[in-house]
């Protein structure tokens, strides 16, 4: 069984609430990967997102965009990232999920990326820029080496789509709280409760909510609605500015919530 | 050959097109394509927008036969299909009233559009001063420098242009903003792409909306000799004129199809906008296509004299008449387009975009190698009173 599965069925049993940290790889060098994979993974994350850098990320706010290129001026490359997360894999037991838009991939050559990020013990895909219109193109693959696709559905998505979306895959749904890009947001619309509502009550997959999601608060007010959430700026700010206490706090909130249920 | 039927219904040609888009965007482009096949059946539609063409943009355009350029060139007959004397002095305006005329249709009163040289953006705040549309253009910063007297047009026509300073800070960047943008307000926006790229429908929409180009072409040309042209020839950035040229001809098997891509400083540097001759297929902006990108994906600067011309990437569909070999995608550098410009000036009297000249300069090589008794015709796509700036510069001033 995949990891992600083993979680998600963990997750269920225990009523808990995931926390999902998301980190640009070779922002401030690939060798900075691993500290940060095994930081967070003792801080309490559920699993751990892995962005690819990219030169146009189109689903992604200024700060996913400039720690991107950050992370190609380090030089880094796919091939490193899979490269260095198979190193870390034998010490870090979370899930850990590449977050990466297609063109590196097909560049890559797509079996070849599966087949090498299955071995370097890569568990999932999120791939903003593939939806279920054309992922023909890399979920047969996907499914021949147990790597999982976890899929979007966003405030835009009808609720028949929502329903066709969430019964593909083991993994988990990503709930997008936003019309628009990633990034930090001070307040939610009024219909994200219900949007995610909404997504739950069709779903058999857990629900987890990410963009804009970025102080404890949001956390909590979240997972009211859902199983767990996605952060992906506002970590990537705060590994930036070396506020590690403040990502503990962050993930604790998370924690909370599974103490109280 | 089999009649030619493309996109499928998946919005693919071959292995390229698609909707390669966020999933926000995936309801907007499936309404967006319910909404279009409608207005295209509507007869009120297609009247508004005929009488649009005729009487504001000053449809058709003449095809002229170029004597002067012909005996210069000593070969086949050479005609220029005369877009620069649309509207807005471009072929873009074709495509932006359509669609313009579509947002309105779908209740979308507000309108978003990215523009490289500012022909498209010009275009798009014209229809939408026209049709009484908000209108934001999304620009790079390089760009902006460049066409200083086009963002000062669009700004008079009503609309707002924003600096785009990211990436290459040139048009590739300013899509990548405008997608942005229209991800977080799709609900009462509409974005107006300007040529034949993006996610499906909009390579079919903006290919549609500029076959207006090559049925009066082909048309004018059989009034005018009894026969079809030997050769069409068009340039290409995104590919919009040449795919409104060349798609009423495409199953015509005798006219022959050149498009002509930038090849800036020469296709053995790195400054260039040859992303079919020298780019391999890959997804950037929604769509599987032909890229300039490095051996890890990363999407790599383009360079042309040409704003116009300088995108990375080049449509799906042309990617797919590439492969199979319907039509023949050739190269002009900076010089020769500037070489081209000031002889169709001085031939003709005829001052060309920097884009145009660079199917004028390819023309010209065809031309010579044709007999007199055959015929090729040149899209010209548009004016070069926006280029007067760069070109002037170039020639070191003085001609």
């Amino acid at each position: 069984m995949n990891r992600i599965e083993k979680v998600m069925r963990r997750i269920k049993e225990n009523n808990e609430k995931a926390f999902i940290p998301y980190i640009m790889a070779g922002d401030e060098g690939l060798d900075a990967l691993p500290k940060q994979i095994t930081f967070l993974e003792k801080a309490g994350a559920t699993a751990i997102e892995i962005g690819i850098p990219f030169s146009d990320p189109v689903a992604d706010g200024p700060v996913i965009q400039a720690a991107g290129i950050r992370a190609l001026q380090e030089g880094t490359t796919l091939k490193a990232v899979i490269q260095t997360m198979a190193g870390v894999r034998p010490i870090v037991h979370v899930p850990l999920i590449i977050m990466t838009y297609m063109n590196p991939i097909i560049a890559y050559g797509i079996e070849k990326f599966i087949e090498d990020s299955y071995h370097a013990g890569v568990d999932g895909l999120i791939l903003p820029d593939l939806p279920v219109e054309e992922e023909g193109l890399v979920a047969p693959l996907a499914e021949k080496y147990g790597v999982e696709i976890i899929r979007l559905v966003t405030l835009t998505s009808p609720l028949e789509r929502i329903k066709e979306i969430s019964s593909k895959g083991k993994g988990f749904i990503y709930a997008v709280t936003v019309k628009g890009i990633t990034g930090a947001r001070n307040r939610f619309d009024k219909q994200v409760g219900e949007h995610l509502q909404r997504v739950k009550s069709v779903s058999s997959l857990p629900v987890f909510a990410g963009f804009g999601i970025s102080t404890p608060l949001h956390v909590k007010e979240m997972n009211r609605y859902c199983d767990g959430v996605i952060v992906g700026s506002k970590i990537v700010e705060l590994f930036r500015e070396k506020e590690l206490s403040a990502i503990e706090e962050l993930i604790k909130a998370a924690n909370i919530m599974r103490t109280i249920k | 050959m089999e009649t030619y039927k493309l996109p499928d219904e998946r919005g693919h040609y071959g292995m390229y097109g698609g909707k390669f888009v966020p999933e926000t965007l995936i309801q907007a482009i499936v309404e967006l394509e319910d909404e279009y096949k409608k207005a295209i059946e509507d007869e009120q539609f297609n009247d508004e927008l005929n009488t649009l063409l005729k009487e504001y943009v000053g449809r058709e355009t003449p095809l002229y036969f170029a004597e002067r350029l012909t005996t210069f060139a000593n070969g086949a007959k050479i005609y220029l299909k005369r877009e620069d004397l649309n509207h807005t002095g471009a072929h873009k305006i074709n495509n932006s009233l359509g669609q313009a005329l579509l947002a309105s249709r779908m209740g979308k009163k507000k309108v978003v559009a990215e523009t490289g040289a500012g022909q498209h953006g010009v275009a798009t705040a014209t229809a939408c001063a026209l049709l009484d549309l908000d209108c934001i253009i999304f620009m790079g910063a390089e760009d902006i420098k460049r066409q200083q007297l086009n963002v000062f047009r669009m700004e008079l026509l009503g609309a707002k242009v924003i600096s785009v300073d990211t990436g290459s800070a040139t048009l590739k960047d300013a899509v990548n903003e405008a997608l942005r943008y229209w991800v977080a307000n799709v609900e009462d926006t509409h974005y107006i792409l300007g040529s034949v790229m993006g996610p499906h429908p909009f390579p079919m929409i903006v290919r549609d909306f500029q076959s207006v180009i090559g049925m009066e072409t082909r048309q004018q040309y059989v009034e005018k000799e009894g026969r079809l042209p030997n050769a069409v020839v068009a340039c290409i950035g995104g590919g919009s004129n040449a795919m409104g040229m060349f798609y009423p001809f495409i199953n015509d098997e005798s006219v022959r199809m050149y498009g002509i891509e930038a090849a800036g400083f020469g296709l053995e540097t790195n400054k260039h906008a040859a992303s079919l001759t020298k780019g391999s297929p890959g997804i950037l902006h929604g769509a599987f296509m032909y890229l300039l990108q490095d051996a890890n994906g990363q999407i790599q600067e383009a360079h042309s004299i040409s704003a116009g011309l300088d995108y990375p990437g080049v449509g799906p569909e042309h990617s797919y008449l590439k492969d199979i070999g319907r039509v023949q995608y050739e190269s002009i550098s900076d010089k020769e387009a500037l070489e081209a410009l000031k002889l169709l000036s001085q031939l003709e009297g005829i001052i060309p975009a920097l884009e145009s000249a660079h199917a004028v300069a390819y023309a010209l090589k065809l031309a010579k190698k044709l007999n007199a008794d055959e015929g090729l015709v040149v899209c010209l796509s548009g004016r070069g009173d926006k280029d007067m700036d760069t070109v002037r510069a170039k020639m070191g001033g003085g001609v």
